[in-house]
């Protein structure tokens, strides 16, 4: 059973092919990794999947429907998730508003009865603000729930942005790169996170840098470089492919060779 | 039960529009009050668009020349009671708000302002031009409300000058409950969340289009009950109310006292609306001193008035 289903998919931008040809498929309740040097195309990628780009070329099914091209709060509305690599957090807005923007769909209603508080409006909020408040604790912000959201750390402001997302109640996560500026404990409180979500059938699309993170928590890896997938697989198949480990040694050194094992 | 930040500020306008009239020195002031509160209604509805949408509009004074002039012509030319006049302007102002927001609310920043500017203009340049109508830039008589003298009748006898203060002042802060009660709800937070990343606001499943139209509707209807309140109460109306100058006034005095802030953006009404008659006395350098004034606190309280002047209430408490 596929929840998202990508075929051929391809962007270019000016003379440059960003992503080509790539194609995979993620089901419900899996861990799929996207891994690659940098400017491999990860983020391109994720950008055409929520809508924020318009793919130049191919196909991107959700639930057996073509959504190739469609905004990104259609997709929204269709179950579809996402956090941002370059934050994109509500700076003037508090901590639990950001969390709370995160339910919209829910919780919009006449703006007629939000202009004049009408029981409604404030039943919605209410409901929101419980709900979001779950979130914050979930992710470890509960304390923060009234600062400034810019007031937060980098890897607060990751975490953040995980519960926005979550608060969708997606069914379908795209995180790109979620660990990025969290301290090791962070990371591991992300790992089981992701893990928790993915179990309750939520379908994640992982894009991360850390190899221990990725080698253990995803079910399948597809690897890009350079705007091409050049391999895709089980964590153990992938660490073993020798084009894998070439693309890795060729951009980021012997360490990364050594990560993935 | 603690007072909520939006009851405590509606609260302590109230106490002001209701306390001032004790320190007025004459029956002068009355009007002051009154302006200041015809502009503060206004700003409310750019505090909407700019401060929670941002997006910005330097056309709006079109939208109070439509409201204006709804008063001063449909009792006229259809026989509407002035108060209803007020009501088709709003509408009126609502629906042309909704018509031309569509296509200008794709742009963004200085395409956005100088398009707005340019809506702003026409109406301006239609009120002026079509003066077997609307009496061409001479202007033309609006008339009596007679709200006044209804309230005579059952004993509340007030002054020209005293009723028109009560009116607008409770006007405004219909007006400011209206948009604080918007700040916090779920369509508040999405036009704040897209004033910050539209990407993001995009991706938790906010229609940014309509949602921008929205604000835009919003403010236009704002600052069209402050253009017919304006023409009620003086009774004569000119196209200067639709002109660039007077758009650009309420945008300086939303920037100036606060754009995020609706008690900001009124405190900001109050202040450019007093300082030029505080300032008479200078004589001729008056506009030096307030250009000077104006200045200097945007380079030092860059977020404007209030919110500059609270940050540092708090910093220090
Ligand atoms: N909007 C854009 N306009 C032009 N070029 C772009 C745009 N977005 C991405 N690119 C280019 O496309 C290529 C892929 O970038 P992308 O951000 O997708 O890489 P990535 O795999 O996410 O890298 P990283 O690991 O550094 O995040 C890069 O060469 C980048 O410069
Ligand atoms: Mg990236």
């Amino acid at each position: 059973m596929t929840l998202l289903q990508v075929e051929g998919l391809g962007i270019d931008f000016g003379g440059l092919r960003a992503v080509n040809d790539v194609g995979f498929a993620v089901a419900p309740g899996e861990i799929v990794s996207v891994i690659g040097p940098n400017g491999a195309g990860k983020t391109t990628l994720f950008n055409m999947i929520s809508g924020v780009y318009l793919p130049g070329r191919g196909k991107i099914t959700l639930d057996g429907r073509d959504v190739t091209g469609m905004a990104p709060n259609r997709l929204a509305e269709r179950g579809l998730s996402r956090t941002f690599q370059n934050l994109q957090i509500f700076q003037r807005m508090s901590v639990l508003e950001n969390a709370m923007t995160g339910c919209h769909l829910k919780e919009r209603g006449a703006i007629l009865s939000d202009l004049l508080c009408l029981p409604s409006s404030r039943r919605r909020s209410a409901v929101t603000k419980a709900r979001a408040s779950e979130l914050l604790e979930r992710v470890g912000l509960a304390r923060a729930a009234e600062h400034e959201a810019s007031s937060l750390s980098y890897g607060a402001l990751k975490r953040l942005e995980i519960a926005r997302a979550l608060a969708l109640e997606p069914r379908i996560l795209l995180l790109d790169e979620p660990a990025a500026g969290c301290n090791a404990v962070e990371t591991e409180e992300i790992d089981h996170l992701i893990a928790e979500v993915a179990k309750s059938g939520v379908a994640v699309l992982l894009v991360e840098h850390d190899m221990k993170l990725v080698m253990r928590i995803s079910n399948h890896i597809v690897v890009l470089d350079r705007g091409e997938k050049i391999a895709e697989g089980s964590p153990a198949t992938v660490s073993r492919d020798p084009r894998v480990i070439e693309a890795y040694l060729g951009t980021q050194g012997a360490e990364a060779g050594h990560a993935l094992g | 039960m603690r007072l909520s930040r939006k009851h405590l500020t509606l609260l302590v306008l109230a106490l002001l529009i209701a306390l001032a009239p004790a320190l007025f020195p004459s029956n002068f002031y009355y009007r002051i009050g009154a302006l200041i509160f015809v502009n503060g209604l206004a700003v409310t509805g750019l505090v909407v668009l700019i401060g929670f949408a941002g997006q910005i509009s330097l056309g709006h004074a079109g939208f109070a020349g439509i409201g204006a002039y709804a008063c001063a012509l449909a009792p006229g030319y259809l026989g509407l009671h002035p108060g209803l006049a007020m009501l088709l302007g709003a509408v009126l102002s609502g629906g042309v708000a909704w018509l031309i927001g569509r296509p200008i609310l794709r742009l963004k920043g200085y395409y956005l302002a100088v398009a707005t500017l340019g809506f702003g203009i026409l109406v301006s340049m239609v009120l002026a031009n079509e003066a077997k109508i609307t009496g061409g830039p001479d202007g033309r008589e609006v008339a009596e409300l007679g709200l006044r003298g209804a309230l005579a009748t059952i004993g509340i006898g007030l002054s020209n000058a005293q009723f028109w203060y009560a009116a607008t002042g409770l006007a405004m802060l219909l007006g400011a409950w209206v948009a604080l009660n918007l700040h916090d709800s779920p369509t508040g937070r999405a036009l704040r969340a897209l004033h910050d990343s539209e990407v993001a606001a995009r991706t938790v499943g906010v229609d940014v289009a309509r949602l921008k139209l929205s604000a835009f509707v919003i403010s236009a209807v704002y600052a069209s009950l402050s253009g017919s309140l304006l023409a009620l109460m003086n009774r004569f109306i000119t196209p200067d109310v639709a002109g660039f100058l007077h758009s650009v006034e309420l945008v300086t005095m939303t920037v100036f006292g606060g754009v995020g802030s609706v008690p900001g953006a009124i405190l900001g009404a109050a202040t450019l609306t007093l300082l030029p008659q505080a300032l008479t006395v200078l004589q001729q350098y008056e506009n030096l001193i307030l250009g000077l004034i104006m200045m200097l606190v945007m380079i030092f309280m860059r977020d404007g008035l209030l919110p500059s002047l609270m940050r540092r209430l708090k910093g220090r408490g």
